[in-house]
């Protein structure tokens, strides 16, 4: 399978409830809580795009978008 | 996102709370109907109350919020009367197997085409934190202050010993095996079991000591691990996860079919 390329991470700030699930368990450390406690992706140029915070994110407010999709 | 297509938007951000396993097993199950390609005009979502029967009002198909414990009642009668479509009844830990404990054992036994999702938070979080019978003993609940004195059921012990033709268990830190375990709870023609368990940081989190939602999701993965494995021989006290049964017996509605064809030939 080709390497996935990054487009974007479309998050839905106002579904997100900042439980920090995806920012702890990101394996490239790409995600960061901000001061009120909303995902953002602090570091994109690391993302791996394996999709693992959209898959745990129990708000459904992150979306790893590829370049292939 | 495959997500967007099958929920109804108009209700997010959902009810649950920040850290809810709950809101990954409709992910998760988002994911899996995506993969099987099922139409949303094709699937029933039957639910009954608690905190899990809430994903009901979220999925975009035909969804019915039912009465505490009785989802696979009404499932029932919807399968009996529509074999055609596919079921899907999503309960809590509580809701399946104390309320509905009897409704559980016997549909098991039936072998009717439907999956059973018991999301199991071992706690009725909706209405307070009171214990389940999944809560296991020696766990704190707002109904048991100096700890809890009953035992826990096994999910998929139970559900074995009463038929179910295909059981598993699955966790909401697993995402990667959730949506194809749910895939093939729901592509396996017979009566599915599949138990997912879930953190509620708000209420066993709190009681339990166990931090927040990250660090039960931490509990998931340390105190798990898949069938078979060495680390099972090891320490027994972890808990497996994976497809534990997987048989082909007949199907109800295909019988009941069969009785209704014979019936009709005395005519």
């Amino acid at each position: 399978m080709a390497k996935l390329k990054l487009r974007a991470h479309v998050i839905n700030r106002e579904w997100c409830k900042g439980c920090g699930i995806c920012v702890h368990f990101c394996p490239r450390k790409v995600l960061e809580l901000d001061e009120f406690d909303k995902v953002v992706a602090a570091r994109p140029q690391d993302c791996v795009c394996c999709k693992l915070c959209e898959l745990r994110c129990s708000d459904l407010a992150i979306e790893v978008q590829t370049e292939q999709d | 996102m495959p997500a967007r297509d099958y929920i109804r938007e108009r209700f997010f951000p959902h009810m649950w709370c920040p850290g809810c396993g709950h809101g990954i097993v409709l992910n998760g199950l988002v994911h899996a109907i995506e993969n099987i390609g099922l139409k949303k005009n094709d699937i029933v979502m039957v639910s009954g109350i608690g905190c899990s029967s809430r994903i009901a009002g979220y999925m975009d198909f035909h969804t019915l919020h039912t009465i505490h414990g009785r989802a696979l009642a009404f499932a029932i009668g919807v399968k009996m009367s529509r074999p055609d479509l596919t079921l899907l009844v999503p309960m809590g830990d509580g809701d399946a197997l104390s309320i509905g404990g009897n409704h559980f054992i016997h549909a098991c036994r039936r072998n009717i085409d439907m999956t059973a999702i018991v999301m199991n938070n071992r706690v009725y979080g909706m209405t307070g934190g009171q214990y389940s019978p999944l809560s296991g003993h020696g766990t704190m609940a707002t109904t048991a202050p100096y700890t809890n004195i009953d035992q826990a059921f096994d999910i998929v012990s139970m559900a074995t010993a009463a038929g179910a033709t295909f059981v598993a268990r699955a966790t909401a830190y697993h995402v990667q095996q959730l949506p194809n375990i749910l895939e093939e709870a729901i592509r396996h023609k017979g009566f599915s079991v599949v138990e997912v368990m879930t953190p509620c940081p708000t209420y066993f989190g709190r009681k339990n000591k166990e931090g927040s939602a990250v660090n039960m999701m931490d509990n998931l993965k340390t105190r798990t691990t898949p069938i078979g494995s060495k680390a099972k021989q090891e320490n027994p006290s972890l808990i497996e996860r994976g497809v534990f049964v997987k048989k082909e017996l007949p199907e109800y509605c295909a019988e009941y079919q069969r009785i209704v064809e014979q019936a009709m030939k005395g005519k």
